[in-house]
């Protein structure tokens, strides 16, 4: 009861602040830490993130980054997956992998009590570091992903989204996707030769937040990462070069089309972000007020979805705009979002509209932050991308910052009509 | 090899440690005019989840008018007449919070999450909307659209959607779960915007509804907004609620779909009872522990034996939901992994099934059970969303949130016997409904043209 009362007075205390309260180190195995002590619930959330995405795989073998990932737990010192699964599921313990084009990590998820905690850890420390990658998993999940990227490949939504990739980044490791060929290439050494070069320490941030001291969250995260292996010296990865405008149609017998527009935008840590969310919020970030949404779907009725993102990451990562629609009249459709997109380049946000963006991302930021699952994300983020740790105390006052000038300008620096590349499967 | 702990040392270490209200957390009110309106406090973050669950869903409407509940959550952000088109939505967003709804076969929820002070903003537009929709020919016949390309995005292109529709429409002939919540396309295509109008009038009403709040709020403040302004709302009669059950099936049914896809895709569904009476029953919670000992985790029966161990699957499931206003099924699904068929995965499932029948299930496996469902209730409390969730969908079905712990209670309290005793009384085929994907290649099937519209 007591323990109650102090917490809530706690949170009141700091609400000043517009985040939580991050703490960070370098532990002595050269991992770097975020951590946020919260111990209203008896849960601990933590995840291990590494530079380990597909740009760091061999060219010629794409999925071996997301391979040795998903083989993380089949199979760690002396334990198989079947001992690893029926472990974590005896104390409760939810553990997860991620992959994408920059990074790659495991995420945990245990009931902060003594026994729990420390048998929920020990399981992510052998997978992290003692993976067997048994040759037998291995041939087995090489079938289903295979399986799974022959669905995939008959799939509109899929069939779009590799193209597009593909297309606005040519010849280069964020525009490609992992094919049946890339696949059968891979063998288990691969996956040990990966995971030996890109699973180390100093490529490592741990992110913690929960119910557990800064003196256990130390030891916790020195455990996770002290016998990871050395690694490589780190690879530059190649810049990216510009697409040239073009269009890309591919037969299917879908009812609907579906149709990518966008081109390669913006790194994390470019100072144009804050202007590139607000600008997008109002074109097509921003749910039901945005400007797509009200011009295709409100006032034509073309689409139920259909919306805007940047997706920023080490480099350059997509601007995209997506929709569906009716096939006999994609065309149409496309002429509406050219012209919606076309007429914000040149004008930007409307002083109105402007403010109505930065009340909702500024107002919003306190939901965006309401829960520890929700925490971590971010501390995984700022760690990984460099984010000064005021990153969500400064969020408010960079937003509010920002001009309708300054949305044109970053739009004309990273959206340029002369890069766009439109994307449509299931094209008449 | 450690002992794995106990799920009583658990229960105790959560005991121990968890900070669990010790007051009477959820409370709960009703207005003059037969709103409830039931408040979870969790001062956790200055945010609040605000909800409102109308008990109508697909399962009210008639043959002909199929989706109309759902076309009708579309309409209910077209403006009153105190608000235009989309101000809702602009006054949610401006807030800084986030605004959706969704329609079950059950019922109709809509929902906002927003900063706390914000709440009492949201509870006037809401009470706003739930009496003075205006609903115009204008504005339905462009939402109509929407709705329509919905339907092509979630169904006509989703081949393993298609074979849902097709399982349930077999299932059942007469309870309405038949029909899809989204509605035929061709009855979409005949709607009109007096068939959402009639819906609104019938269903919409306060003595057919409840406020779900959850959030750093005052139980008190919450209980003084609400008749503030949902008190002021007349409560009008339902229209009559016929059973519609459906006649006992006798012999297995099987249905195929062919739709452009790679893989095969296998569902069975049987007919099993629901939960009617949370104090007495007992088969719906040996159901529920039957479903997890096959599917519930990453060490369940079926990822365990079918797709790691034989590997004969790409994928498999098995689930039931028993809190439900209508009929329950038990259902598997899979796809067959690949050089496998369809009838190898469904001996495969039947395999699986016939050894619970033969041998119960292991006290290991019940000990995992309850460990989760342990666990899941204390992550759940790190989401306000999903704690209003389970408030929601228990009332919808018909309990009450206070039933919450003691569903818990009685998963936990289930036996080995009694899991074994539902496995065999309810897995036989005259009961079965199998419908099953049959993948076409992408070049023999033809382009989809819409129907030309028969509107204007």
């Amino acid at each position: 009861m007591r323990k109650i009362l102090i917490t809530v007075f706690a949170l009141f205390a700091t609400a000043a602040h517009a985040g939580p309260k991050i703490e960070h180190w370098v532990a002595p195995s050269g991992a770097r830490v975020y951590f946020v002590e919260t111990r209203v619930l008896p849960i601990l959330d933590l995840s291990v993130d590494f530079a380990a995405g597909t740009v760091f795989g061999p060219a010629d073998k794409t999925g071996v980054a997301g391979l040795t990932r998903a083989l993380l737990d089949a199979g760690a010192g002396n334990l198989d997956e079947e001992r690893i699964s029926a472990k974590l599921v005896d104390i409760g313990a939810r553990m997860s992998g991620s992959a994408d084009a920059d990074r790659a990590g495991m995420s945990l998820r245990t009931l902060s009590s003594k026994p729990e905690r420390d048998a929920a850890l020990e399981l992510l420390r052998a997978v992290l570091s003692a993976p067997t990658f048994p040759e037998s998993v291995l041939t087995r999940e090489k079938a289903r992903t295979i399986a799974s990227i022959r669905e995939a490949d008959t799939r509109p939504d899929s069939i779009a989204a590799k193209r597009f990739a593909a297309a606005i980044y040519p010849n280069h490791a964020y525009g490609a996707s992992a094919t049946v060929e890339s696949v059968e290439r891979i063998g288990r050494d691969d996956l040990v030769a990966f995971h030996r070069d890109n699973y180390a320490a100093r490529r490592a941030v741990v992110s913690i937040i929960g119910d557990v001291s800064r003196a256990e969250a130390e030891a916790i995260a020195q455990r996770l990462t002290e016998a990871l292996p050395a690694g490589k010296p780190d690879v530059v990865i190649p810049p990216i070069a510009k697409p040239v405008r073009a269009a890309v149609k591919i037969a299917h017998p879908a009812s609907q089309s579906h149709i990518h527009i966008g081109a390669p935008a913006i790194a994390r840590t470019d100072p144009d972000y804050y202007a590139l969310l607000l600008g997008n919020y109002v074109l097509g970030g921003g749910g039901f007020v945005s400007r797509l949404m009200q011009e295709v779907r409100e006032k034509r009725g073309y689409a139920y979805s259909v919306y805007s993102y940047f997706a920023p990451r080490k480099l350059e990562g997509p601007f995209e705009i997506g929709l569906q629609t009716k096939r006999e009249q994609a065309g149409e459709a496309i002429k509406v979002v050219e012209d919606v997109l076309a007429k914000f380049l040149v004008e930007g946000p409307t002083a109105k509209e402007l403010a109505a963006a930065k009340k909702n991302l500024v107002d919003g930021l306190a939901l965006r932050i309401d829960s520890n699952a929700k925490i971590l994300g971010y501390l995984s983020a700022i760690g990984f991308y460099g984010l000064p740790l005021t990153y969500l105390d400064d969020f408010p006052a960079k937003i509010n910052a920002v001009t309708t000038a300054n949305v044109k300008a970053a739009f004309a620096r990273h959206v340029k009509q002369e890069n766009l590349v439109t994307v449509i499967v299931a094209a008449d | 090899m450690t002992q794995p702990i106990s799920a009583l040392a658990l229960i105790a270490a959560i005991v121990a440690v968890s900070p669990a209200p010790t007051f009477a957390n959820p409370f709960e009110t009703r207005l003059a005019n037969g709103l409830r309106v039931i408040v979870k406090e969790d001062r956790r973050a200055p945010s609040a989840v605000h909800m409102v669950w109308y008990r109508a869903g697909a399962m009210d409407e008639k043959d002909g008018t199929s989706g109309v509940a759902h076309v009708l959550e579309h309409m209910m952000f077209k403006g009153t007449k105190k608000h235009v088109s989309g101000e809702f939505n602009k006054i949610v967003a401006e807030a800084g919070g986030r605004d959706n709804a969704f329609t079950s076969l059950d019922y109709t929820a809509y929902f906002q999450i927003v900063p706390n002070r914000a709440l009492p903003r949201m509870m006037e537009l809401e009470a706003d909307r739930m009496s003075n929709l205006r609903l115009t020919a204008k504005e339905f016949e462009q939402e109509i659209k929407v709705v329509m390309e919905e339907r092509r995005m979630r169904t006509e292109d989703n081949p393993q959607s298609l074979v849902h529709e097709a399982l349930y429409a077999a299932a059942f002939k007469a309870h309405p779960y038949r029909r899809p919540i989204i509605g035929w396309m061709d009855d979409l295509e005949h709607m009109s915007y007096t068939d959402a109008r009639d819906w609104y009038r019938a269903w919409y009403t306060p003595g057919n509804a409840y406020v779900v709040v959850v959030g750093d709020v005052d139980h008190q403040a919450v209980f003084d907004l609400a008749a503030k302004t949902y008190g002021r709302i007349k409560s009008h009669a339902l229209p009559e609620r016929k059973p519609r059950n459906e006649p006992a099936q006798a012999g297995i049914k099987r249905v195929t779909v062919k739709a452009p896809a790679r893989l095969p895709y296998l569902t069975m569904a049987w007919k099993v009872p629901r939960l009617n009476d949370v104090d007495t029953d007992r088969e719906p919670y040996a159901l529920e522990v039957l479903a997890t000992v096959l599917d519930g985790h990453d060490a369940a029966r079926f990822s365990k034996n079918l797709v790691r161990g034989q590997k004969i699957a790409q994928s498999a499931g098995a689930g039931y939901d028993g809190t439900l206003r209508g009929e329950a099924l038990f259902l598997f699904d899979g796809q067959p992994a690949e050089g496998k068929t369809v009838a190898e995965l469904e001996a495969a499932l039947r395999a699986e099934l016939k050894r619970v029948q033969d041998e119960g299930v292991s006290p290991e496996e019940l000990a995992r059970v309850k460990t989760q469902t342990i666990a899941s209730q204390v992550y759940k409390r790190d989401s306000m969303m999903a704690q209003a969730m389970e408030i929601g969908g228990l009332e919808a079905a018909g309990h009450k949130w206070r039933d919450i712990d003691k569903l818990l209670e009685k998963i936990r309290g289930v036996t080995a016997e009694e899991v074994q005793a539902v496995a065999r009384k309810y897995f036989n085929d005259d009961t079965l409904t199998v419908a099953v994907l049959e993948p076409l290649p992408l070049d023999q099937a033809k382009p989809k043209k819409s129907a030309v519209a028969t509107r204007h």
